[in-house]
């Protein structure tokens, strides 16, 4: 079972957090200290693999983006680096060739995205299309809601 | 932190300005347009964290505000709650708005619902109130016709649902697996997976409909529902075991590429669900040579598929590797899967290669074999550039180390120590550092040396446990010659490191232990001065970076040795003062001026301590301190021995005993009217207020001051004694009558404290149980009085040399790292019961209560936590007098505990569990049947050694208040095999050894019994044990087995509670966590209540308490721990059953075993 995940820039900023264990607030920041430390510390072409207490902690860096999450002891390494990269795809079909600001600005679709991959800290669907699809399906109703031009939905109509 | 923001808000705007050059309309246009898009702009443009702190607080008011003014719309509520949810994740705090995220999913219409719905998921924790308010919207979109709504309902109901409302949306759930909407299904799956893992009992009854759902025929749900049965089957694998065919078919045929294209992955077909089948797979053939057959052959086509160069097929290989070492042993595939971990090991990519090192490290103690073979590897991975190669390294190493290499791991793993940084990992390595050392140290001087590093590096972060088992080896020993040798050698090291500048930096709880051993064995070193050692500790004592924990060891330490020294009676002359102590009489005088006004009482009170027992009365010092120390305490807690005592006072006329809470009961009851004894009655009650040693202190002064000295028994004129002083107070209370005097000839009456009575306490009455074993004492005086010469020590010293030379030379060549050549010495440190790391926390903790209560600091179990802090007087004389305080009733030979829990038994052939029989003293005790839980005949993972047949069988016992794991391990080959060593583990149980001894050498064809005391702390519907034997046949390689325990669940473990109906009213008011549910009866039954009642009482050893007309109550308690109490009243056709308990998880645990029991009667 996946713990949490983290996006954080390469200053240490977070962008988006998911906590798929109840956590309390203060175990929360010190986690997001330590791993933005811990990760960003860490040396290129290093192992994409840590320990934090007993959590494997798997990380990846996409551009200026790090992706980083925590795995139960019993889960495979190497799938959860492939389950960031899947997350990644995701969201790059979604925004189309994504950015960091896509997901600074577009916070709330990288979560939408991210409920119909994983689902309590467990995978949920790895086909691109269906969740794609999903997604697709939720917004159709959100832009025909939007007709009526308000700026914040013209916005969303670009990602 | 603040400057990595800083760093951060200089950066972004640069960053900013740059990407919204490549993405104009993504950056430019939304955060110009939206409030959001301002509000993300303006903070990046600030420059310090300050300046985003006033920026954010005044954005969190202005939403304050909007959100609460009833003109809000819902879609600028959306928007609000956008701008709240990255307010929260900048870290700060939005609480306001977590009941408008709820109102929003509530009200909202789609769109708005979605982001409420996500605020909600965000905000809120499984555990947070506010989330009841939800369940009602969660229960109307389960209804919606509209698919997204259902979707999102379902979203967050598998993300956080409050667990008391999961029946009432249940149905809704269940009805959903049959939705003609894969995605539907496929969310309710994962639902349910959710609510099993919170609450395993509310799902216990669509068991099949999970079955449904694996077959189901769209991939998604199907593999939706492998989360399920994985953890399931990670509980308990049995019921599952057929199922087994179907997962290998699924298996094939996603190996074969039968699932859509959708499913692929970089044209892998369904990685993830092949991993998940893998696992599955490993848990269902693990120890079951029938189940491994049928995997065999999809194991080896996964191999044999996953052949692209590509991260996703390394995590399919990775995880075959692990799925054939796990099942039972087949030696095509093993071969298979070691050139596959080679690969992996050899591999130039780092993240294979940490993996390569993580299958070798699962893999090594099966097979030591593939890790010779990749030790140039495994060398070279030991000075790799990333720490985490490292420490996995490291751990491969901590797997292999033996006598011959210990020196070389140690060495390594301190080195990397130096330069970790990590509390974690630090705290980690420094406990698996200190377990070698005690294991396999190659003799004293590096034992000592060893943990004085591993004190220093381990610092403040360590676990206690490792300090207390330290001083407890030390105090512990065995074999006098050798203990005094080790205990010469660390205070000569303590002595040295004192006198050293470095004093300052090390660490608090290293000076503590510094403290403890020089008060208790510097004597032993001769040529040591008395006053030298007390001008270290008073350095220690006058550090002003010491903590005052430090300060009162160090103040101890110094009253020990002023008080005659320690170390036994060689060293302590009775009588008046001796050279040294007149020597440090100056100094402890000086000391305790200066302390005697300190304002921590705790130091104060050892001052004055000091002051009357070191410096002042020195009759009473010669009674209280100088005599040997006592055998060591058994502690009978069930209070046995007073049974004869009790029965003659009941004999005699006294009234029952009855515990306080009855006692209350009863007076507000019965409405007693208190006033005419209520002088009597107030000034009992007052001293059973107070702690039993603050009564006793008082009563012995009492006695002191009122009645004469008569008996002059030691030597000391001044002894207190408590003749005839009446005994107003039991263990838990108020006696109502004063008990008889106790029986002749035992502890009696009699005030003399319990240290001037000599060296053996008397027998008691009716000796024929034995007088104490005086060979698992701790090292008793008289042998310590034969100190070793010189030559002795010289010729020790030698052999320490030779095997240090071993040692040393294993560093030059590598063959010889895991050389294993020679067969293994026995452990340097014989690890029995207390000082056994895993089994030691029960053991450890009870000593160390009864040790500050009962001992001198000069012989008291040391606990680095405790004695010091202890306010009460920490000398036993001054404290409570033996007859007034039943805890300290110590007959090491009443009750005594098994002598020796390894009966041996004759010669039985291997598998013939018939045979196989308990001790006799638990012969009488109910107990499950006997399962064999591994045997080496078929197993040994290719070791290749061979001649060992060791097996292995348990039950578990049920005894009155604890429950037995009774491992067998029988030796069916001609030969004996020696160095046989048993180790059992749980996370979720306190398994604690009872054997006194490691096992050593099993004789041919005989059985040697192993028991274990369980204890559960927290309640768990299941449990689980695992373990591993390790052994070394003649000539052969070390082998080794490892089997799980799995036939225990909670209902071995609680215990029928008896209490009146009245006493069940008032704690069922006070419990506060509690289940209800409603359950079948039996129905066939005239009585339908009674029946299942007396059902529940038969399986599950409840205590019935009353059956009133429609309604009954039940009580049980779990070993050891908290009582639960069950309610039941026929409602309709069922039972509704209400559980309440002090322990949150009970209730739900209990529940669970009472449905079970009912389903099965009803089947």
């Amino acid at each position: 079972m996946i713990s949490f995940l983290l996006l954080f820039s390469r200053q240490g900023k977070l962008r988006l957090q998911k906590w798929f264990t109840p956590t309390p607030e203060r175990e929360k920041k010190k986690i997001i200290r330590d791993m933005t430390a811990l990760v960003l510390a860490r040396k290129p072409r290093s192992c994409n693999f840590l320990h934090w207490k007993d959590l494997k902690v798997v990380y990846k860096r996409y551009a200026s983006l790090y992706f980083c999450m925590a795995l139960d002891d019993e889960e495979n390494e190497l799938l959860g680096l492939e389950v960031l990269h899947r997350y990644v795809e995701l969201l790059d079909k979604y925004f189309g060739s994504v950015c960091e600001l896509d997901i600074i600005f577009n916070f709330e679709k990288a979560y939408f995205i991210l409920d119909e991959f994983l689902l309590g800290g467990e995978i949920q669907e790895t086909s691109k299309q269906i969740v794609a699809r999903t997604i697709e399906a939720s917004d159709m109703l959100q832009e025909q809601d939007d007709h009526d031009n308000s700026e914040w939905y013209e916005v969303e109509l670009f990602g | 932190m603040s400057d990595v923001v800083e760093k951060t808000l200089t950066a972004l705007p640069s960053l900013l300005a740059l990407d919204s050059t490549q993405q104009p309309l993504s950056g430019g246009k939304l955060s110009s347009a939206s409030k959001l898009g301002q509000l993300i702009r303006a903070i990046t443009e600030l420059t310090s964290k300050h300046e985003e702190e006033k920026l954010v607080k005044r954005e969190l008011v202005s939403i304050k505000e909007q959100v609460s003014s009833p003109n809000t719309s819902m879609r600028q509520m959306k928007e609000l709650m956008v701008r709240a949810i990255y307010c929260e994740m900048l870290g700060y705090q939005a609480s306001f708005s977590y009941i408008h995220a709820i109102k929003l999913a509530q009200q909202g219409n789609v769109l708005e619902k979605r982001v409420g719905y996500l605020a909600v998921s965000l905000f809120l924790h499984e555990g947070h109130e506010l989330l009841l308010l939800l369940v009602n919207t969660v229960l109307k979109d389960l209804q919606s016709t509209n698919l997204i709504e259902v979707c999102m309902a379902l979203t967050v109901v598998s993300q956080m649902f409050p667990k008391d409302m999961i029946p009432a949306i249940l149905p809704l759930v269940e009805e959903k697996l049959t939705h003609p909407k894969e995605i539907i299904r496929r969310k309710a799956v994962l639902a349910l997976y959710k609510f099993y893992l919170v609450a395993p009992n509310q799902v216990q009854h669509i068991h099949n409909k999970f079955r449904k759902a694996l077959c189901d025929k769209d991939p998604g749900v199907m593999s939706a529902s492998l989360h399920i049965y994985l953890q399931m089957i990670q509980e308990n694998p049995e019921p599952y075991k057929e199922l087994t065919g179907s997962f290998v078919t699924i298996l094939k045929q996603v190996v074969g590429g039968k699932l859509p294209l959708d499913f692929n992955y970089h044209s892998v077909p369904g990685p993830w669900l092949q991993i998940q089948l893998l696992t599955i797979l490993a848990l269902l053939g693990k120890n079951d040579h029938s189940t491994s057959q049928m995997m065999y052959e999809v194991l080896d086509e996964s191999l044999q598929r996953a052949e692209m160069n590509h991260n996703i097929t390394y995590a399919i290989l990775y995880e075959c590797v692990k799925a054939i070492y796990t099942i039972h042993p087949k030696t095509d595939l093993l071969e298979k899967a070691a050139k596959c971990i080679g690969n992996f090991v050899l591999s130039p990519k780092i993240n294979l290669k940490y993996l390569g090192l993580k299958a070798l490290t699962y893999v090594v103690q099966q097979d030591v074999n593939l890790a010779l073979q990749h030790q140039m590897t495994i060398i070279e991975c030991l000075d790799h550039s990333d720490d985490i190669i490292k420490r996995e390294t490291l751990e491969l190493l901590y797997r292999i180390t033996n006598e011959q290499n210990v020196v070389v791991i140690v060495e390594k793993m301190l080195d990397f120590l130096q330069l970790c940084r990590d509390e974690y990992t630090v705290a980690d390595l420094v406990g698996k550092v200190a377990e070698l050392a005690e294991k396999y140290a190659p003799d004293n001087s590096w034992f000592v040396q060893t943990m004085n590093t591993v004190f220093t590096l381990g610092g403040d972060s360590m676990l206690p446990d490792l300090h207390n088992n330290f001083l407890r080896l030390l105090s512990d020993g065995t074999d006098s010659v050798e203990d005094t040798e080790l205990r010469t050698l660390a205070v000569d090291s303590y002595v040295s490191l004192l006198q050293e500048d470095v004093v300052h930096t090390l660490p608090q709880p290293f000076l503590q232990v510094i403290s403890w051993v020089l008060g208790e064995y510097s004597p032993l070193v001769e040529g040591l001065q008395t006053i030298t050692v007390l001008r270290l500790l008073l350095r220690l004592l006058d550090m002003k970076q010491s903590s005052s924990d430090t300060r009162i060891w160090a103040l101890a330490a110094m009253c020990k040795l002023q008080c005659g020294g320690g170390g036994g009676p060689a060293a302590a002359g009775l009588g008046g003062l001796q050279g040294p102590q007149v020597q440090g009489l100056g100094l402890l005088q000086d000391v305790c001026e200066r302390y005697a006004a300190s304002l921590d009482t705790v130091l104060r009170q050892k001052v004055h301590e000091l002051q009357v027992l070191g410096l002042e009365e020195t009759e009473l010092r010669a009674g209280v301190l100088l005599s040997p120390p006592p055998e060591p305490l058994e502690v009978d807690s069930s209070l046995s021995f007073l049974d004869g005592f009790v029965s003659e006072a009941l004999a005699a006329g006294a009234a029952p005993y009855k515990p306080p809470h009855q006692r209350r009961e009863e007076l507000t009851q019965n409405k007693v009217n208190l006033e005419p004894y209520s002088m009597s009655l107030s000034v009992s009650l007052s001293a059973d207020g107070q702690s039993p040693s603050m009564l006793s202190v008082s009563s012995g002064l009492s006695g002191n001051s009122t009645e004469e000295p008569t008996n002059n028994r030691g030597g000391s004129g001044s002894g207190l004694k408590l003749d005839g002083v009446r005994r107003v107070w039991g263990k838990d209370g108020y006696l109502q009558s004063p008990p008889p005097p106790p029986p002749p000839g035992g502890r009696g009456e009699e005030g003399y404290l319990e240290e001037e009575v000599p060296c053996s306490p008397p027998t008691p009455p009716g000796g024929a149980l034995g007088s104490p074993d005086s060979t698992a004492g701790g090292g008793g005086g008289p042998q310590r009085a034969t100190l070793p010469g010189g030559d002795q020590r010289e010729k020790q010293r030698q052999q320490l040399a030779s095997s240090l030379f071993v040692g040393l030379g294993s560093s030059q060549s590598s063959v010889c790292l895991m050389g294993r050549s020679e067969p293994t010495p026995p452990q340097r440190f014989p690890r029995g019961g207390g000082a056994n790391g895993q089994g030691s926390s029960t053991v450890s903790s009870n000593d160390i209560t009864v040790d500050d209560r009962t001992d001198t600091p000069r012989h008291g179990h040391p606990a680095v936590d405790t004695p010091p802090n202890d306010p009460r007087p920490s000398h036993p004389a001054l404290e409570d007098p033996p007859p007034t305080d039943p805890r300290r009733h110590v007959h090491p030979s009443v009750a005594p505990p098994p002598t020796d829990p390894r009966h041996t038994h004759p010669a039985l052939d291997q598998g013939d569990l018939s045979r196989l029989q308990p001790p006799s003293d638990l012969s009488r005790l109910r107990r499950s049947d006997i399962v064999p839980l591994c045997s080496s005949g078929q197993g040994g993972g290719g070791g290749g050694g061979g001649g060992g047949a060791v097996s292995v069988s348990g039950c578990h016992v049920y005894g009155e208040d604890e429950l037995l794991l009774l491992l067998f391990l029988s030796n069916a080959s001609d030969a004996p095999i020696p160095h046989v060593h048993l180790d059992v583990s749980s996370s979720q149980l306190q398994v604690c050894s009872v054997s006194s001894a490691p096992l050593g050498v099993l004789q041919a064809h005989s059985v040697e019994v192993c028991q274990y005391s369980l204890v559960m702390e927290t309640p768990a519907a299941r449990v689980s044990l695992s373990g591993s034997v390790s052994y070394q046949p003649a000539g052969g390689e070390l082998q080794s087995q490892s089997f799980t325990y799995d036939a225990l669940s909670l209902a071995d473990f609680i215990r029928p509670f008896p209490v009146t109906t009245e006493e069940y009213g008032s704690m069922w008011l006070s419990f506060s966590h509690d289940t209800r549910q409603n359950l079948s009866v039996c129905r066939d039954a005239d009585d339908p209540l009674t029946a299942t009642l007396t059902l529940l009482r038969d399986r599950l050893q409840l205590h019935l308490v009353d059956i009133i007309g429609s309604e009954g109550i039940a009580t049980c308690r779990l070993l050891r721990g908290q009582p639960c109490l069950i309610h039941c009243r026929i409602h309709g056709d069922g039972l509704a059953v209400w559980l309440r308990s002090p322990v949150p998880e009970l209730p739900d645990c209990v529940l669970y075993h009472c449905q079970r029991v009912l389903t099965q009667d009803q089947s």
